[in-house]
């Protein structure tokens, strides 16, 4: 199908690109890398009347490393991430996870904030933003404010993004690079996780796990490593606790049932990588 | 800023395989319709049209690229390379193209341009994949014909070709 229509508007700079969303507010969708958004005009399921492209910003396009985090901003495509030489020595968590975003065509396009924009509660980039604990920076004419993942994302495909601001960059903390490990599990490789979970070991007692694809937001625990030795349980009480969503790809039950095979998995790997 | 009201037609031009090319279209055309319908490039195949099926794969300031989520107007500027540019001017098939004929890597020949032009990007990036790399960019396309073994041993014979040039 073909989109309906609407006016496109190419700013300049991201200036003018918060002053056209100040006019229009949520009658206007940023357009970025497009590979969800699109897909979504084209079937139609999403209509604004103002697409605003900031694929070209040069300002936007930039991997910075600041304050013990790794800021990427919103022109940067997630191949272009994939590709940064450092970023293995620095987000080992993310450069695990990254090859299983999209496919090779789409990363090439498909940005890393408009991932984190797009919220879909199974996707890889907004789980490791969330297991890391990073942040997202919005910007409107008001000024520029910094959220934390958890803050951000809010539901499926729902965030805490006003309809004036502008993602202009996301920041992945880079104090956790020992013990990594990435799993998921997806009907063919890179269309959507069914489900997804990430660990990262944070110290000698504790662990970050990060759940995608079963609450309607990616899950986020700390666990003592004394309990993490026995994920079994842990991930059973997790899977409980988490319910899991039905959909076209899978059940409740199998996101659940899911969880409990991959989850002791992924942690195993993380310790047996720290250690 | 550029601005294009969605009951305007406004013209947009970018280089297509080496020549400028220019055209009349609506903000929200996409640049697959662009090329086969006011272009004229047909070679450009529309499957799915969204983003699935990889048919519609093109390069965009040469990377691989879905041209159907892509707006015609995103492209303003940029050089655009299709199946079409490709071949040599006398026709001549290039060493990916003879590859795909010599190994049977197409059968009904719709998804080829799409892997085709995946393959010009992915190989120039890297010569020598392997199998497993081979298959995860082809992941991004969709053979109805199920031909993948055939397209997999295409794109090796031609890493192996690559290999025997000195470096």
């Amino acid at each position: 199908m073909k989109p309906r229509r609407f006016d496109y508007v190419r700013p300049d700079s991201a200036e003018e690109a918060v002053a056209v969303l100040a006019e229009y507010g949520d009658a206007a969708s940023v357009l970025a890398g497009g590979q969800s958004l699109m897909a979504m005009l084209n079937l139609r399921v999403a209509e604004p009347a103002v697409l605003v492209d900031i694929a070209r910003l040069k300002e936007l396009d930039y991997i910075r490393v600041a304050n013990g985090k790794v800021e990427v901003g919103a022109a940067v495509t997630q191949n272009q991430l994939k590709d940064w030489p450092e970023l293995g020595g620095r987000l080992p968590l993310l450069a695990a996870a990254l090859p299983f975003v999209g496919h090779f065509q789409t990363r090439n396009r498909g940005t890393v904030c408009g991932s984190i924009a797009h919220a879909d509660p199974s996707s890889e980039i907004p789980l490791v933003l969330a297991a890391l604990g990073g942040e997202v920076v919005l910007r409107s004419q008001r000024g520029t404010r910094v959220l934390a993942a958890a803050d951000f994302q809010r539901g499926v495909m729902t965030t805490a993004r006003a309809p004036d601001e502008l993602i202009v960059a996301a920041r992945f903390p880079t104090q956790w690079t020992r013990g990594v490990a990435f799993r998921e599990v997806a009907r063919r490789h890179g269309d959507f996780a069914i489900i997804a979970v990430a660990a990262c070991v944070e110290d000698r007692n504790t662990l970050r796990i990060g759940i995608g694809g079963v609450a309607d937001r990616p899950a986020v625990q700390h666990a003592p490593i004394s309990v993490a030795a026995d994920a079994k349980d842990m991930f059973e009480k997790l899977a409980q606790e988490l319910e899991g969503y039905d959909d076209l790809h899978a059940s409740a039950r199998l996101r659940r049932d899911l969880l409990r095979r991959v989850g002791p998995v992924v942690v195993e790997e993380a310790l047996r990588c720290a250690a | 800023m550029r601005r294009v009201n969605k009951d305007e037609r406004t013209r947009i031009s970018f280089t297509l395989n080496g020549r400028a090319v220019s055209g009349e279209a609506e903000s929200r055309m996409l640049l697959t319709d662009f090329l086969r319908h006011v272009i004229g490039a047909t070679g450009t195949h529309v499957g799915c049209e969204h983003g699935v099926c990889g048919c519609c794969t093109v390069l965009i300031d040469g990377v691989a690229a879905r041209s159907c989520l892509t707006l015609a107007v995103q492209a303003e500027g940029r050089a655009v390379t299709t199946v079409e540019g490709l071949a040599a001017p006398d026709g001549a098939l290039n060493a990916l193209q003879q590859a795909f004929q010599r190994h049977h890597a197409l059968q009904c020949g719709f998804c080829t341009p799409g892997i085709l032009m995946s393959f010009t990007d992915y190989l120039a990036r890297n010569p020598h994949p392997t199998e497993d790399e081979i298959r995860d960019v082809l992941s991004g396309h969709l053979c109805r014909c199920t031909g993948y073994a055939g397209i997999v041993a295409a794109v090796r014979a031609v890493s192996a070709g690559n290999s025997k040039q000195p470096s």
